[in-house]
């Protein structure tokens, strides 16, 4: 009995370790795909102080992007060296598992995003649209990472939540303010609504490493996308917009490494400077 | 004669109230409260930890880098600066002398906590005081600012634009 324990506990563990890594992958590869599309915007904000707002944003998501895939970066020194690059998915060896490997000599089909994020910005109303849905469902999602057993998973939703709600808060006030503005920038929200709607699904039908890695069960993913989707129709009320319920058909395929074409070509904007100019400091 | 300058922790906290946040020179980082632990090892060996105000605060580089100068100027031979993220900075950890130079800076300092630092509450503003003329009669021009810690705001009284260190 003994030795059979011996036997089946470490696989149990090896699966545990991976599904943590490819969380933490995960929630990585939002941060900074997020924080890249909201970058997008620096210099072409409508106004001054929201074009500001978006680089501020931009820098949150990057922030925490940093500390995740440090996190995962820790992680992955500490395993066998085959075995980390294996699970990291390297696009290219790198000369060592850092924050910036990961986020640099990844391939396309090994981030982890939602769909959702990658998306091109469009015109304001879907930039604002997409803040809002992302960042309240992250929002939801980090209040349950505050208690994981992964005390440092833990530290760096306790640090993103403050940042979060300030998003939530901001992109909140704009789709109340588009929805409830002029007839031409209502008619452009429910044209962004109509656009998102088919990727929000994706962020709660959770892959086998977030349930694993977040602590989830069937019960807290359906109680956390029905909480998830009365703050829509709490913020959708006020601005006079159209309530929403979830379709049986949704995009998805980000989470698992299938991809639309929109993530290649950030991908080669980002990498193309660390990869053709290895180990570059600036 | 042997050197048996004892580097205590107060000379340390001491000498880290000489570094200034490059992004609000008027304050040092311990009057921000980022400064979370000094441990002195033995007369040549000191682990310092700090915590970032926002994720993606830029100036966090800067400030272990200047940490680090400042120590190892004062003879330090090993110095560690370790980046700790939980419990998670707080304007509440701001010091009130810290508070006073922001409001002579031109920046208005951060409100205690309150209402409107709940995530569930839309458009509630804040009385956020002028730093010029001190007028509660201000507007929230914008909630972010020229740094990720500051919110813009404007005086309805004197018309001065100004930056408001926003509570988090």
């Amino acid at each position: 009995m003994i030795i059979m324990q011996e036997q089946t506990m470490p696989a149990e563990k090896e699966n545990a370790h991976k599904a943590k890594i490819d969380a933490l992958l995960h929630l990585a590869d939002d941060s900074l795909i997020m924080g890249h599309r909201c970058s997008e915007w620096c210099g072409h904000g409508p106004i001054l102080e929201q074009d500001i707002a978006l680089t501020n944003i931009a820098l949150d998501f990057v922030g925490q992007a940093r500390n995740f895939y440090q996190h995962a970066a820790t992680l992955l020194q500490q395993l066998p060296s085959d075995m980390a690059l294996a699970l990291a998915d390297f696009d290219i060896t790198p000369a060592s598992i850092t924050e910036d490997s990961l986020a640099y000599l990844r391939n396309a089909n090994a981030y982890k995003n939602h769909l959702l994020v990658e998306l091109p910005n469009g015109d304001w109303a879907q930039t604002i649209l997409k803040i809002f849905f992302f960042s309240s469902y992250r929002q939801m999602l980090f209040q349950q990472l505050l208690k994981n057993s992964d005390t440092q998973l833990a530290a760096i939703a306790e640090k993103s939540l403050k940042e979060i709600q300030y998003h939530v808060k901001w992109s909140g006030e704009w789709v109340m303010r588009l929805g409830d503005g002029t007839a031409e920038s209502r008619e452009r929200m429910l044209k962004a609504i109509d656009y998102l709607w088919p990727y929000v699904g994706e962020f709660f039908n959770c892959t086998e490493y977030e349930k694993t890695a977040f602590e989830l069960d069937d019960t807290s993913i359906v109680l956390l996308k029905q909480a998830w989707l009365n703050k829509i129709n709490e913020i959708f009320q006020l601005a006079t917009l159209p309530e929403q319920t979830f379709g049986k058909w949704y995009q998805s395929g980000g989470k698992l490494g299938i991809h639309t074409e929109h993530l290649g070509y950030i991908l080669a904007e980002m990498q193309f400077l660390p990869r053709t100019y290895p180990n570059a400091e600036w | 004669m042997v050197n048996t300058i004892e580097h205590t922790e107060s000379d340390v906290w001491q000498l880290l109230s000489t570094v200034n946040d490059p992004e609000v020179p008027v304050l040092s980082i311990v009057d921000l409260g980022i400064v979370r632990n000094v441990s002195v090892h033995n007369a040549e060996s000191i682990t310092v930890t700090i915590t970032p105000t926002y994720s993606g605060c830029p100036a966090m580089d800067v400030i272990s880098m200047q940490i680090r100068l400042v120590l190892l100027e004062y003879g330090f031979k090993e110095v560690k600066v370790e980046k700790v993220l939980s419990p998670a900075w707080t304007t509440d950890w701001m010091s009130e002398s810290g508070k006073e130079k922001l409001k002579a800076y031109g920046i208005a300092p951060p409100l205690p906590k309150q209402t409107v630092c709940k995530p569930d509450e839309f458009q509630e503003e804040e009385a956020v005081q002028c730093p010029h003329c001190l007028s509660y009669n201000t507007r929230l021009i914008s909630r972010f600012g020229s740094t990720a810690c500051k919110a813009l705001y404007q005086c309805q009284d004197c018309k001065e634009p100004f930056d408001y260190f926003k509570c988090h």
